[in-house]
């Protein structure tokens, strides 16, 4: 009797009961750790919240207000702006650019793929340590000022001169080695997957390999990994945190400029005063943000319409 | 002539290529030098590419300085890399092959539930997601530097296309052997999809191992310091010598050197089957 009734509720013919025995923890833990805290921070951003979860003022937009308000908030949305507008081409370029030299190597093809690829091995602190103290030091025992006395060049205090930003010059490249090899990646798969007779009757035609090839074949032929490397570098770009807070704070905190949103959420919401609901209102704020940038280009791209 | 120039064009290439090769690599070499160095070598104003002599006795001073607390941070980062990985292939890898294989008539529904959860980029959540720890009372515990991450829609979603692709010819074979879902699961399926598994795992133990932003909001006290957060606050204070920090750097990415060129292949086949470029 038992046997039956077991069978009938666990039987593969009861499939919302195994659907639910598969997806069910996944998708429970994910509304925990995803969803609960976006609601929860919606909810607290129309709070008074300093030091406190369990808020009872209710200020309705006052932190939206005063978080749009603030110069210091929209000038990491510019910080994010330029440093999108700088890591964004960079990456494409050089990645796609290594992605094309690597692909048509006939030997040490792997060797060249490891090199360049090792540094996503690499974590954001580790690589702003070998950076801001091996690199780019202000002082002189930093390789890069090192290189500009070989040429007779001035010293340059990197990290903290603003007149003119050296300090974009370190972020930039900080990133740009930790990721280029990852995007190469992507392009490879993306070059591998080309047909090879496209490249036969280019040259039936008379296109002469290089430059011609890579604007007529080549680079169409790539269109939808360029677009999902565009919008991965830009979301990505979103989230900087780790080089900046690595690379500009010291035993005297954060200089004021060069704050991207994630590090000026982080001071807000964690660092002295613990202002919560102002933190919660700027991560909505951004996330919205995130949100519409993704549509939009997505939108723009024409990305998930189907290729003809 | 035409051939000439193909051969100049391919050597330049291969100069290029070279060239950047170095550039690529100067960096390990610096974590390697400074690490090796004196203290005065590091700072002093004449730099020079090699240090005047290695000091290998720098390695036992990083683990033997009371200020720094390499060892309990190392295992910490392990602890949180190896539960992390497992507990993330566990619960995805099983929705993922819910997801592909039961039918359902709301799992459109569920898997855009999923996909909405990709959208929202994980580094933003992190203020709402603190409150929630903090409420749990897991800060500065190992539960709260490890649960909270292990429901990534991204593993989810990249095990839903492999097992969309999964040759089923083989789960019908269990069937008729009177396989149910949950041992076709576990005896047909799993064996036979290790590589994806081994790429998930792979890049999963790789983001834990690296990651700064939450196990900086959560690990508050020293004792729950992962390897990042360690190296992070040294490098904003004043009181550590260079060449240990630089020692102790060195050290953090040998684990993944290793899991790395062990399991290169798949992490790079796991990168280009994350079909984000289809």
């Amino acid at each position: 009797m038992r046997g039956t009734y077991r069978r009938r509720l666990l039987g593969p013919q009861n499939r919302h009961l195994w659907f639910w025995i598969f997806v069910g923890p996944f998708v429970l833990g994910l509304t925990l750790f995803t969803y609960v805290p976006l609601a929860w921070s919606a909810y607290l951003s129309f709070f008074d919240a300093h030091n406190t979860v369990s808020p009872t003022d209710f200020v309705g937009l006052d932190n939206y207000t005063a978080m749009l308000g603030d110069d210091a908030f929209t000038d990491s949305l510019v910080t994010f702006l330029v440093f999108t507008a700088l890591i964004v081409p960079a990456t494409y370029v050089l990645s796609l650019g290594l992605a094309l030299m690597v692909n048509r190597l006939r030997w040490a093809q792997a060797f060249f793929r490891s090199v360049f690829f090792l540094p996503v091995a690499c974590s954001y602190v580790v690589a702003a340590l070998i950076w801001k103290i091996s690199i780019f030091n202000g002082v002189r025992f930093g390789l890069a000022n090192t290189v500009l006395d070989w040429f007779g060049a001035d010293q340059i205090a990197w990290l903290s001169t603003t007149e003119p930003p050296w300090y974009w010059l370190v972020i930039v490249t900080v990133r740009l080695w930790l990721q280029a090899g990852f995007y190469m990646v992507l392009f490879l798969a993306g070059l591998q997957r080309i047909s090879p007779r496209l490249y036969e009757a280019a040259a039936v035609d008379g296109a002469r390999p290089g430059w011609q090839v890579f604007r007529h074949i080549t680079f169409p032929q790539l269109r939808a990994t360029s677009v999902a490397v565009v919008l991965l570098l830009v979301i990505n770009a979103f989230q900087a945190f780790d080089e900046f807070y690595n690379l500009l704070s010291d035993a005297r905190g954060y200089p004021p400029y060069a704050r991207p949103p994630l590090v000026y959420l982080y001071y807000t919401a964690l660092g002295q005063g613990q202002n919560l609901g102002l933190g919660s209102a700027g991560a909505v704020i951004l996330a919205l943000i995130i949100a519409v940038v993704t549509v939009v280009q997505a939108r723009w791209f024409g990305l998930g319409r189907k290729e003809d | 002539m035409r051939d000439a120039l193909v051969g100049v064009g391919r050597a330049v290439r291969l100069v290029l290529l070279i060239a950047l090769a170095l550039l690529f690599l100067i960096p390990f070499y610096l974590l390697v030098r400074n690490g090796l160095s004196s203290e005065a070598d590091i700072t002093s104003p004449g730099w020079t590419f090699f240090p005047s002599e290695l000091h290998w006795s720098n390695v036992r001073e990083v683990f033997d300085d009371p200020n720094v607390p390499m060892a309990h941070a190392l295992l910490n980062s392990s602890l949180i890399a190896v539960l992390t990985t497992v507990g993330t292939l566990l619960p995805a890898s099983l929705a993922g092959y819910g997801l592909a294989r039961i039918p359902y008539a709301y799992a459109d529904v569920v898997f855009y539930w999923i996909l909405g959860a990709l959208m929202v980029p994980a580094a933003v959540t992190f203020v709402p997601s603190f409150v929630l720890v903090s409420t749990l009372g897991w800060v500065s515990t190992l539960r709260g530097l490890v649960v909270p991450t292990l429901f990534s829609a991204v593993a989810a979603f990249i095990f839903r296309q492999y097992f969309l692709g999964f040759p089923r010819e083989l789960e019908d074979a269990a069937r008729v052997d009177g396989l149910g879902y949950w041992r076709t699961y576990w005896r047909v399926v799993v064996p036979n999809s290790r590589p994806v598994f081994a790429a998930v795992g792979t890049i999963v133990f790789i983001g834990a191992w690296n990651s700064f932003l939450w196990p900086l909001v959560i690990g508050q006290d020293r004792d729950a310091w992962t390897v990042q957060v360690a190296l992070s606050t040294f490098t904003t204070a004043q009181t550590v010598n260079i060449h240990e920090l630089f020692v102790a750097a060195a050290v953090s990415i040998l684990p993944l050197l290793v899991v790395f060129l062990v399991l290169q292949r798949y992490i790079v086949a796991g990168v280009e089957r994350t079909g984000i470029d289809d």
